[in-house]
């Protein structure tokens, strides 16, 4: 059995993992309208404070010397290094990041920079972002580094499950990360798909995305003694593609149908819920409604947890995943920020307030640029 | 049991597929120009390659030299077909490009055709439209080819759903472009032109340093 | 109105890498999306971005794309109405 162990999660609502998840069950929103530094017109985000950062960071290191990603990341696998004690130079460990980005905010440096700052413009390659982890950590392995759109989070969580199981590793962290760019903010903006309001997964006066920014840690283990934070099981995942547009999902959502279907799911009653993708674009949304239906998995309550953060790229998929563990931890069910009126035409559940719900299991989703789909099943042991 | 059936090599302004160089362009020639002659080389008709970036044609024209006497798309399930490949720049060259387009704020006009491209497993989508391929995905970021990390993962996707897999490596950044595609099943392919390695991480790196380039 | 259906022509062609394709092959009243040139959600958000960088005009609800950009004469007509032609 793979089971899921300690977690972090870094944003706008809070540095560790039960911060956020009180501030999601108070139903704080970590979306602002905010003129951000590039721009002239205030974008609806999801930002960590820089000055925040720089406190917590200080300690660990040279604030000056490490970029706001690479400072959120150390941050984060720290604290649940700090909570499990693993040993992280350890050849059975490994750490596998996800990300779409990393240090895209490098390519807009001017070679002045500002004063105290000066990033070594090589660290805009992955590689070299993760090198600066692994050295941090002394990890015996080079991270494996996991660049698939926006189910990279998820997908790296599938893929830290299979390494265990096929006795590669005993221990594999996942880390997901993204930070808000002009880089980013503009290419969604040239495609529309932005939202100057906080975002309203599923429903029907939904109109695009937020953006937002996080990093969240996951340790995946094979040893029972570090699945105490939840008690759970990494049952199964799986990623398919649409092979219909690299942009557009599938409009019979063929992909996440598949990876549903590959999900091999033995018993639909005792999932309590799906922790879908749902951005909040008015084509993601229809697809997911109809791949659920496909899948016969109508009556099962559905959130997106994107109307609390925006879209946290890199992060998302491990970002909702802990909190769906803590979901299930606390049996509760959360609420779809932003939903009100059902605006899909598949046949879907909405969770519309915070509740209790005795259930054993759930399934996070998520869909991707390149058609990209990928599930997983999480089971209490 | 997996083997390496077929593979191709890009570099250089030279196409070796399983071994043997099958066409070149002049060694002056640029990218663009490598890829546009290739592309006609090999005569098919898709439309939706002029509108990829450099990495996406190179992925992609590095697929088709793999497959192309090869029987691996029809003796395979399609949504069994695994998609794994790998880079060190990301889609870095695309980025640039993108970054250019908002850094003049006199002349702000971002492509979404262009952004579209500034994530690396674009290729992997695009491969997918061309032939229906429904399986399992990866996109890896590394300093150069990790042969262990894909004989691994290849092995454990082998093992559970996936049949076959195409995967390899696929960058382009700045003048430095390079494409390696091999393809991964279960049974020999019985065609004349193909090769039968068992699927390890030495074999992989001994295919991908033995290519002779001519220049 | 012919000078700029001719125009149009020739940029859409670069603006969408539409590369097998000459003007001779794009009739003017050949609907762009579904058949004809068979453009795609991108496309249709790149052709905004021409109307912007080749003719100064915003188009502030994309949806509106729908009935603009039905055919290269649709295109030219609203280009002429806007007074910028």
């Amino acid at each position: 059995m793979i089971f899921t162990s300690y977690t972090n999660i870094i944003s706008p609502l809070g540095f560790s993992t039960s911060e956020n998840y009180q501030a999601v069950l108070d139903s704080k929103v970590g979306v602002k309208k905010i003129i951000l530094p590039f721009a002239t017109e205030a974008f609806c985000v999801g930002k960590i404070e820089d000055e925040q950062l720089s406190q917590r960071f200080a300690p660990l290191g040279n604030i000056d010397f490490y970029t706001k990603l690479e400072q959120l990341s150390i941050l984060s696998i720290q604290d649940v290094i700090d909570q499990s004690g693993i040993d992280t130079s350890d050849e059975r460990t490994l750490l596998i990041y996800s990300t779409t980005k990393g240090n895209i905010d490098i390519l807009s440096f001017d070679s002045a920079q500002d004063g105290k700052k000066r990033i070594d413009p090589k660290r805009v390659y992955l590689s070299e972002l993760t090198k600066q982890i692994q050295l941090y950590f002394k990890f015996a392995h080079t991270p494996v580094v996991l660049s698939n759109a926006c189910i990279s989070g998820i997908l790296a969580i599938i893929m830290a499950q299979r390494f265990i199981e096929q006795g590669i590793y005993d221990n594999v962290l996942v880390s997901g990360g993204d930070i808000l760019s002009e880089f980013t903010i503009s290419g969604f903006k040239s495609f529309n798909a932005l939202s100057s309001e906080p975002s309203k997964p599923f429903d029907a006066n939904r109109v695009g995305i937020n953006l937002g920014e996080a990093v969240s840690t996951i340790l995946i283990t094979n040893k029972k003694e570090l699945a105490i934070p939840y008690n759970t099981q990494v049952v199964s995942g799986a990623s398919a593609n649409d092979a219909n547009h690299i942009s557009g999902p599938s409009r019979t959502g063929d992909g996440l149908f598949q990876s549903l279907q590959n999900l091999q799911l033995k018993n639909k009653d005792e999932v309590g819920f799906i922790s879908a993708h749902g951005t909040a674009t008015p084509f993601n949304d229809e697809m997911e409604s109809i791949a659920f239906e496909r899948a016969g998995l109508t009556k099962i309550p559905v959130n997106s947890l994107k109307g609390y953060y925006g879209h946290t790229l890199g992060a998302a998929g491990v970002l909702e995943t802990v909190l769906s563990l803590e979901s299930l931890k606390n049996q509760q069910l959360i609420k779809s920020e932003g939903y009100e009126t059902k605006g899909v035409s598949g046949n879907i559940t909405m969770i519309e307030k915070h509740q209790s719900k005795s259930f054993l299991s759930f399934i996070k989703t998520a869909s991707g640029f390149g058609g990209c789909n990928a599930a997983a099943l999480f089971r209490k042991i | 049991m997996s083997y390496i059936t077929s593979y191709a090599h890009i570099k250089n302004n030279q196409v070796s597929v399983n071994g043997t160089i099958v066409f070149a362009s002049d060694k002056t020639a640029s990218l663009s120009e490598f890829l546009s002659a290739a592309y006609k080389f090999l005569g098919i008709s898709y439309p939706k390659f002029h509108k990829m970036d450099a990495q996406c044609k190179l992925g992609f024209l590095c697929t088709e030299f793999a497959l192309k006497d090869s029987d691996f798309l029809i003796s395979n399930d399609l949504s069994k077909i695994g998609i794994i490949l790998s880079n060190s720049a990301s889609s870095l060259e695309t980025d640039r490009q993108h970054q250019l387009s908002i850094s003049d704020k006199s002349n702000y006009f971002p492509s979404p055709a262009v952004f579209v491209y500034t994530l690396p497993n674009i290729v992997i989508g695009e491969i997918a439209i061309r032939h229906k391929i429904t399986g399992e995905n990866a996109f890896f970021v590394s300093e150069k080819l990790d042969a262990e990390l894909l004989d691994n993962y290849t092995r454990i996707l082998m093992n559970a759903a996936t049949e076959a897999v195409i995967e390899g490596w696929t960058e382009v950044d700045r003048s430095h472009y390079e494409a390696f595609i091999f393809l991964v099943e279960t049974q020999e392919n019985r065609n004349k032109s193909s090769i039968f390695k068992p699927l390890k991480q030495s074999n992989i790196l001994e295919l991908y340093n033995q290519t002779t380039w001519t220049h | 109105m012919d000078a700029l259906i001719e125009k149009l022509k020739t940029q859409i062609i670069e603006q969408l890498n539409l590369a097998e394709v000459k003007p001779e092959d794009i009739q003017p009243d050949a609907p762009l999306f579904g058949e004809g040139l068979g453009l795609d959600s991108i496309d249709a958000l790149e052709l905004i971005v021409l109307l912007e960088k080749h003719y100064g005009i915003k188009i502030e609800d994309p949806k509106d794309g729908k009935t603009i950009f039905q055919s290269i004469r649709t295109m030219a007509e609203y280009i002429k109405a806007q007074g910028k032609a």
